[in-house]
């Protein structure tokens, strides 16, 4: 087909035997936006690595299938080669250098040259830069998008707004460029500048080039896109013209039915009415998962889920209560103030935290797992501890019969208390990390992506035992998952999360759609409907959503 | 939008930035208020002297830092790079001027190998290029006493009454006679001291005036300022030059200027400044901006790395050639070590850190570095009655300032970095938040029939 600018044809990629992408069958077309959607993980990063040559494909064995440019296949090894073919790329983090003007970006590793003496005897790279037609290009480029602001300005200090567009500028200027692939370009624009963009993209299109646009952000989808893909768990679920279909519809595809675990139910739950922990205006500051004033209350004996994209804060909540990242706002924990950015506090508070980051600050890997076990507790409540006139030294006797009690009691698979915790699997270093929290006798328990690297029936182990804390001790969880369906599994009530702030509470059986909806932040646009009855839709005051953060990992 | 945030003239955050080369100015001026006897001839006489002869050494430093390697502990590859080309040219007793070209001419591709093989370890050390080269650089010492003191000898026979070598026929003699090859470049041309002052400053003040009249561009506060206070440090000296030179009074018994040394100073800080405007030279910037961004733009970032190692090393062995031929002899195993430290500590004084550094401030640090060097004994007997305690301070300030240079370095960028929740934000939510109470859904076990599987 003639129209047709890029094929990527029954293309598959594993990463070291993990699936994450299977058979997907796409095709851009000269001047149309795709908008392309998914989940975290759903696939998109992997597919856009592959259309650029990343060295993380090729390292891995590279991927099955073929992609072809106005029907001819290639071979694109490199981000440099897919420049050669006329494929550009508007990343979402930006690409470009602060201490440079915004020529010296624009015309990066392309600077217009005048040759010298040295430059005839030495080569190439010995030319003269030639600024006044570098920044004549750079002019013409940014008057393409109607940016009056001065080609000579340094980036450093520019608003995030202008640097999207010096980012689309340096693509626009590359000659033959017919495909622009935008990776979530309107994250973090403020409301006119995304408009700025939007209308950018249009004019982009009317010249020709196609465009990729990958988006979370439905509305936006549905005012500038032609066609649509949306791909779940590595899969095309399917390619749609915009127009024959609705947001609605789309959340639900994005989400669909993931494998999902038996929900249990039970009579012997100790929930009541008091509030063990509430979140008053609470903010944290944590790279790429901001909290930006959130009010929570969670009431003794529950298990709440937390949720929402990657990049929106649900992550946050957890690190800045337990003091690792700065926070501000008030915490009452079970009747008393907690002090923030405290850690030791905190965990002396009653506070008992699982991270997400498993190798980096949950466990010492080169140590056994009984160390691992002991260790919160012996730093911070002086347990397992012999006094020995001024000296302390540690109760090997004690830290052995409580490792033994832990290793039976959440059965960690192991060969002995001593065995190094590096050396278990992901879901028995998850198990030790939970230990080690139940240790210090927490009153209540947060738990971060605790299925996050481990296999689905080690996931379900994890969940089991989560379940099984709380039905049997009483213990409130606060469980924060990028996984929806084992937040849905296990959780008495959901708390969707979108740009640092509550986007509203779901119950765990709650409609696909009503997910989709508020985890995009698009829901205030299409309405509340199906499926929500009274008594559930406890959403304070919302305003509208103008700045999505989100990345894909 | 930039110029009302860079307008301030923030003294405070100046005084800062410039913490290292205050506190030289300063030690020097020290010097000179509690050592009443240098007279400033004298002062200016060892300066001179001394910033000829290790110029050319501390801007060698220069393009390596830009390229974001760091500073390069590593010249002093270079510098026994040098010797070896010193050596070889004494061997055959050449001397004089073509001795010395002959110097540089050999010099060149050792120093080009050796230089390609630190590159390459650079690469692979990436993130701890600097710890690196210090290794590299006592690493190297030991191969170039193994080469000099035994394989010349035992491998390469050499006749042992060659007055290079040791009277047992086996290695190179402690000192080399350096011969005709001493003050090869200065017999060339010299020039009394404050004219040259002279010289230079009137073509600084015409370079910067025809610079500043060409350029249309609005100059921003801070600097105009700047230009301002170089115009008037330039036209005074000039006007001193021309009143000594009338007088003749005692600044003109300074010792003479080697006018060709100052050429071929002058020739780096060119070659230099030129390499920047190139493509070459703004491939280093990119690449020292971040190696990320200039790799996914196709710059080929370990070969941009290696050339710029190349070039510091080959400047370093030219470097070390011009310094030898000034001392006259060739101390064979000593002249080298110090190099890598001196130089480094030099470029550091004029302001420099471990991602900046400009032609500038490794001229600047020079002058700094030896005012300093030539007042610690003068200190040190005027407060403590003995030279020898200066001897010990310039110990101390030498490694005092690479470590206090690195420390702030650090510092700066851990205070850039620091997370802080913008206070902003929280006034801004603060009026609106309403209290949300979340309520227990119905029972689970009643779900509606919208779950679907």
């Amino acid at each position: 087909m003639s129209n047709s600018l890029l094929s990527i044809k029954n293309v598959s990629k594993d990463f070291y035997g993990n699936q994450v992408l299977k058979d997907i069958n796409m095709e851009i077309r000269r001047g149309e936006i795709h908008a392309l959607v998914g989940e975290n993980g759903a696939g998109k990063s992997t597919l856009m690595n592959i259309l650029f040559g990343m060295p993380v494909i090729h390292t891995t064995g590279g991927f099955q299938g073929s992609v072809e440019i106005e029907g001819q296949e290639v071979n694109i090894m490199t981000p440099h080669q897919a420049m050669g073919y006329g494929i550009g790329m508007v990343h979402q983090e930006f690409m470009l250098i602060p201490g440079f003007t915004i020529t010296e970006n624009i015309k990066i590793n392309r600077e217009i040259t005048t040759p010298n003496i040295a430059s005839r005897i030495f080569g190439k790279q010995y030319e003269n830069l030639d600024f006044v037609k570098m920044n004549r290009d750079a002019r013409a480029a940014l008057d393409k998008m109607d940016m009056g602001i001065e080609e000579y300005t340094l980036v450093a200090g520019l608003p995030v707004g202008h640097m999207q567009f010096i980012e689309i500028a340096r693509e626009i200027d590359k000659t033959g460029i017919k495909l622009l692939v935008f990776d979530e370009p309107t994250a973090v624009l403020t409301e006119s500048e995304t408009e700025n963009l939007l209308r950018a993209v249009k004019k982009l299109a009317a010249l020709g080039i196609g465009i990729i646009f990958i988006s979370h952000r439905l509305n936006e989808i549905m005012q500038i896109a032609d066609r649509i893909t949306i791909l779940r768990d590595g899969e095309l679920v399917v390619t749609k013209d915009v127009k024959d279909t609705n947001t609605l519809e789309i959340a639900q595809l994005m989400v669909g039915r993931k494998i999902s675990f038996e929900r249990k139910t039970s009579s012997g739950r100790r929930k009541n009415d008091e509030t063990i922990l509430s979140l008053k205006n609470f903010f944290v500051k944590m790279p790429g998962e901001e909290v930006k004033g959130i009010d929570l209350e969670i009431k003794k004996g529950e298990i709440i889920g937390i949720g929402g994209l990657a990049g929106q804060g649900k992550l946050g909540i957890a690190n800045g209560i337990m003091g690792i990242y700065p926070a501000a706002g008030e915490v009452i924990f079970d009747g008393q103030k907690l002090e923030l950015n405290n850690a030791k506090g905190a965990i002396e508070a009653g506070l008992g935290f699982v991270s997400e980051d498993r190798k980096g600050i949950g466990l010492l890997l080169d140590s056994s797992i009984e160390m691992n076990i002991a260790f919160t507790s012996m730093q911070i409540k002086n347990e397992f501890l012999h006094k020995l006139l001024f000296a302390r030294i540690q109760n090997s006797g004690k830290i052995r019969s409580h490792a033994k009690k832990m290793i039976k009691d959440l059965d960690i698979r192991c060969t002995s208390p001593t065995q190094r915790a590096g050396s278990l699997s992901g879901g028995n270093q998850q198990k030790v990390c939970v230990a080690r929290a139940l240790t210090q006798n927490p009153k209540l328990l947060l738990v971060s992506e605790p299925t996050r690297g481990i296999d689905v029936g080690a996931k379900k182990l994890v969940l089991d035992l989560m379940h099984k804390l709380n039905e049997e001790q009483g213990m409130t969880i606060v469980m924060t998952s990028s996984e929806l369906a084992e937040l849905r599994s296990i959780c008495d009530k959901i708390v969707i999360i979108c740009d640092g702030k509550v986007e509203g509470v779901l119950p765990p059986d709650a409609p696909d759609q009503e997910f989709g909806l508020m985890m995009s932040g698009s829901r205030k646009n299409s309405g509340n409907s199906a499926g929500f009855d009274g008594g559930l839709a406890a959403i304070g005051t919302k305003e509208k959503q103008d700045k999505e953060v989100m990345s894909d990992v | 939008m930039n110029g009302s945030r860079n307008g301030n003239f923030n003294l405070k955050n100046k005084i800062i930035e410039n913490m290292v080369p205050i506190i030289f100015v300063a030690f020097t001026l020290l010097g000179f208020a509690v050592s009443s006897g240098v007279p400033l001839s004298y002062f200016l006489s060892e300066l001179s002297s001394r910033f000829f002869r290790n110029a050319f050494l501390v801007l060698s430093l220069v393009i390596p830092v830009i390229a974001g390697l760091g500073l390069n502990f590593g010249i002093v590859v270079g510098a026994i790079s040098g010797q070896i080309a010193i050596a070889i040219v004494r061997y055959f007793y050449l001397e004089g001027l073509t001795g010395l070209l002959l110097c540089f001419a050999i010099a060149a591709p050792i120093a080009a190998f050796f230089g390609w093989l630190t590159g390459k370890l650079y690469n692979k050390t990436r993130g701890q290029e600097m710890i690196a080269s210090l290794i590299v650089s006592f690493f190297a010492n030991g191969i170039y006493q193994f080469l000099f003191l035994f394989v010349v000898g035992v491998i390469i026979l050499v006749p042992a009454t060659h007055p290079m070598i040791k009277p047992d026929g086996v290695g190179i003699r402690m000192s080399v006679d350096m011969g005709k090859l001493k003050y090869a470049l200065e017999s060339i041309l010299e020039v009394p001291f404050m004219w040259a002052v002279l010289v230079v400053c009137v073509a600084a003040l015409v370079f910067m005036l025809l610079r500043h009249f060409k350029k249309k561009q609005e100059l921003t506060k801070n600097k105009k300022i700047n230009f301002y206070i170089r115009i008037g440090v330039f036209s005074v000296l000039a006007v001193i030059s021309i009143i000594s030179i009338i007088t003749g009074n005692s600044l003109m018994s300074v010792r003479d200027v080697p006018a060709a040394t100052a050429v071929l100073i002058a020739l780096l800080c060119l070659f230099t400044s030129w390499i920047m405007k190139t493509k070459l030279g703004q491939d280093f910037r990119s690449v020292g901006q971040n190696q990320y961004i200039a790799g996914t733009n196709g710059i080929d970032v370990d070969k941009t790395r290696i050339i710029a190692v190349i070039m510091s090393t080959v400047f370093a062995s030219w470097g070390q050639i011009i310094y030898l031929q000034n001392m006259g002899t060739l101390n064979t195993y000593g002249a080298h070590n110090q190099i890598g430290m001196f130089s480094v500590a030099a470029i550091l004084v004029g302001g420099a850190s471990v991602s900046k550094a400009t032609v500038g401030q490794a001229l600047l640090g020079t002058i700094l570095f030896n005012s300093m060097f030539i007042m610690s004994p003068e200190i040190g007997k005027a407060l403590f009655g003995q030279a020898i305690l200066g001897e010990y301070f310039r110990t101390f300030m030498v490694y005092g300032i690479i470590g206090m240079a690195l420390g702030l370095y650090v510092w700066k960028a851990n205070r850039a970095s620091k997370l802080t929740i913008d206070p902003d934000a929280l006034s801004e939510s603060t009026g609106r938040s309403a209290w949300i109470t979340i309520p227990t859904p119905p029972d689970s076990s009643s779900s509606s029939g919208t779950r679907t599987n």
